[in-house]
């Protein structure tokens, strides 16, 4: 099943464009209420995608119908191929799943919690010793792997629900807010094991509601809210839409305050000036126009004092996206 | 919905096979079967019961050997009485087990469930290519396993000091007896042990469940007797005093006693422990005739008499298991 229809700006830096992972109106209802409201979701091999949204817009109950943890009520899923509601097995032994607030039982050693789950792989003894070996010393907890898990940190269970991943060696990792709960150190060590998994070619995806760090890792992201992802695509491509240009270029400058202006206003791709005081002047482009901002300052017969850039930041987006949307601005 | 970028026209993944789960529900059974296991066995409340039951099983022989000494050549199932003869201040080894094996039942299947929730291993488990079958009726083979080895560990050390105590060996109508009484044991266990199983998958709490389990345990041993006579009395009251009208009451009441697998139990153990014994309930002149009383009935014929007995303790067991299968396949996996 290879994947043709989605849009360049979408496709991950890869250009791989298998499709690993695709759900059709997906659609979950518990009762009268909605969970999952007809999601449709495609992953190609390799990209990092996260799923934001606020507690309750069915993130969750997305991952556990992806794993075939839950029957969807309508829709279709496919995971590599298989249907995980008719052959979950296959697509389990394939996926990782790493839930929120992992947990393990105490009494064993990490040692010992792995090798259980080896053993629920089928894995063959000394292949399950080898990986266990190698997937604790990746994670750094060789020093405790004979330690019972009761007396590991958050962070220590975390690396070590990353360990258990790495045992199956999974195409495809899934992660349910990873972040969560680390202090800022753990999570980005977490962000930088993810862009390394991404590097090793497996395709993740992970949901959040740090809006932040999602941006940091994901290819894509998909905005969700009460059981529909409303809105999907990179970050900067979504800050396009959303924001109308992504970036703001803070200029400082002296000189002709009139003819700066008018000059940063020719500038081609910069959409608007958001404020011009003094010296001081905020403009609003679809791409990063420091240079050409700076060229237009000095040919304007100014003096260029200061020059800064924000990167579209997904918080924004979210913010806009959902002021917008209750508005009545996008429907 | 207008802004998704996949709406655009993704086929269905429409070559879904008819309805039916691929792979094996067993896949991963044995794992989870040898990791309660060794959990069980491992865990500090099962060393204490342990204990108990082993100190039980001590003082009833010890007791019984007191008694028992001077009639040896004249008791052709000697062994037998090691399990059910009482001597004050010891209730006979059968009584103990009939209230201790539902506490180490329970002790062991409270938590099984629930534990795995309040843990939060469950989905992580369940993330696994196993099935869910897999995974409870593992947890239930666990316990049926650790009870079984316990009972005849137990079994076996009794066994041993009749033999050192007595000096003479079981023959083997004692053996195969005694055998028979050791399968009705286990399975008296695995109601226990399915009703746990029933309450950990209903009740979030395991203390809630270990509570709920202990009532019915407690409903059965002490208060089921009372209401036992209570309906039986009202079902079938006795008006005129005929004789038809107390058999017809004492029948009902015995039909009512039964619904409590401790009656199963102690009528099963009954049964094929003492071969004398011919029927349960009350025995009619007419049923007597010809009998010499006190003869032990063969092994064959005891095994009859208890047969319903044993297939009521069995069926129980898969019948509370099955709900506990029910209520899980049912149950929401997010925690």
């Amino acid at each position: 099943m290879v994947d043709k229809s989605t849009k360049p700006a979408s496709a991950p830096p890869q250009a791989a464009t298998e499709t690993v992972l695709q759900a059709v109106n997906l659609t979950k209802r518990y009762g009268a209420a909605v969970a999952v409201d007809n999601l449709n979701l495609t992953l190609t091999r390799g990209e990092v995608f996260g799923m934001l949204g606020p507690n309750g817009a069915g993130k969750t109950t997305t991952i556990l119908m992806l794993l075939g943890l839950t029957e969807p009520t309508a829709g279709a899923v496919r995971v590599l191929g298989f249907d995980p509601a008719r052959d979950p097995l296959a697509v389990k032994a394939r996926v990782g799943y790493l839930p929120d607030s992992v947990g393990f039982y105490d009494e064993l050693s990490a040692r010992e919690n792995l090798s259980y789950i080896a053993r629920l792989n089928g894995l063959a003894y000394a292949t399950a010793q080898q990986r266990i070996r190698t997937a604790i010393d990746r994670m750094g907890l060789s020093e405790v792997i004979d330690r019972p898990v009761g007396t590991f940190s958050r962070g220590m269970r975390q690396r070590l629900g990353v360990a258990e991943l790495l045992l199956k060696e999974p195409e495809i990792i899934i992660m349910d807010e990873p972040t969560l709960g680390l202090d800022p150190e753990a999570a980005q060590g977490f962000l930088k094991l993810i862009r390394e998994l991404k590097h090793e070619g497996i395709t993740i995806l992970l949901s959040s509601h740090l809006l932040h760090q999602v941006q940091a890792v994901c290819d894509r992201v998909g905005l969700f809210s009460h059981g529909r992802m409303v809105i999907s695509g990179a970050v900067a491509e979504l800050a396009q839409r959303i924001l109308g240009g992504g970036y703001r270029i803070v200029i400082e400058a002296s000189g002709d305050h009139r003819a700066i202006q008018t000059a940063l206003l020719a500038l081609p791709g910069v959409k608007k000036i958001e404020a011009a005081e003094r010296d001081h002047f905020v403009i609003v482009a679809d791409r990063d126009l420091r240079a050409d901002a700076a060229a237009a300052v000095v040919g304007a017969g100014g003096s260029l004092i200061g020059l800064d850039v924000e990167a579209p930041s997904l918080d924004e987006i979210y913010a806009t996206y959902f002021k917008e949307a209750t508005n009545g601005a996008i429907a | 919905m207008a802004q998704s970028l996949e709406l655009s026209s993704q086929p269905a993944p429409s070559d879904a096979p008819a309805r039916g789960r691929k792979g094996s529900p067993w896949t991963g059974l044995w794992a989870v079967v040898g990791k309660e296991m060794a959990d069980h066995l491992s865990s500090v409340r099962m060393q204490i019961l342990e204990v108990l039951i082993l100190l039980t099983a001590v003082g009833a022989v010890y007791a019984v050997m007191q008694n028992v000494r001077q009639t040896v050549s004249q008791d052709p199932f000697i062994f037998l009485r090691l399990f059910t003869t009482a001597r004050d201040p010891f209730p006979a080894f059968v009584g103990f087990l009939s209230f201790l094996v539902p506490l180490i039942a329970i002790a062991i299947s409270f938590d099984a469930i629930n534990g795995e929730f309040s843990r939060r291993t469950m989905s992580r488990v369940l993330a696994q290519p196993i099935y869910r079958d897999a995974l409870l009726l593992g947890k239930f083979l666990a316990g049926l396993f650790t009870l079984s080895l316990v009972l005849t560990a137990i079994w076996l050390l009794i066994m041993g000091m009749g033999i050192l105590g007595l000096g003479l060996p079981p023959n083997g109508e004692e053996v195969a007896r005694s055998l028979i009484f050791l399968v009705a044991t286990i399975f008296y266990g695995g109601i226990w042990l399915a009703l746990g199983m029933v309450f950990s998958t209903v009740f979030r709490q395991p203390a809630t469940a270990a509570l709920a389990g202990l009532s019915v345990w407690l409903f059965f041993t002490i208060f089921w007797g009372m209401v036992t006579s209570l309906l039986a009395r009202t079902l079938s009251p006795v008006t005129y005093g005929l004789p038809e009208e107390i058999l017809r009451q004492l029948q009902t009441e015995q039909a009512i006693s039964r619904l409590s697998p401790n009656t199963l139990y102690v009528e099963a153990t009954l049964g094929i422990l003492n071969p004398a014994v011919r029927s349960f309930g009350i025995l009619l002149p007419s049923q007597l005739e010809g009998a010499v009383m006190g003869a032990p009935l063969p092994l064959a014929q005891s095994a009859l008499l208890m047969w319903p007995q044993l297939t009521g303790l069995i069926a129980a067991t898969i019948l509370l298991f099955a709900l506990a299968y029910v209520l899980f396949q049912r149950q929401e996996i997010r925690a």
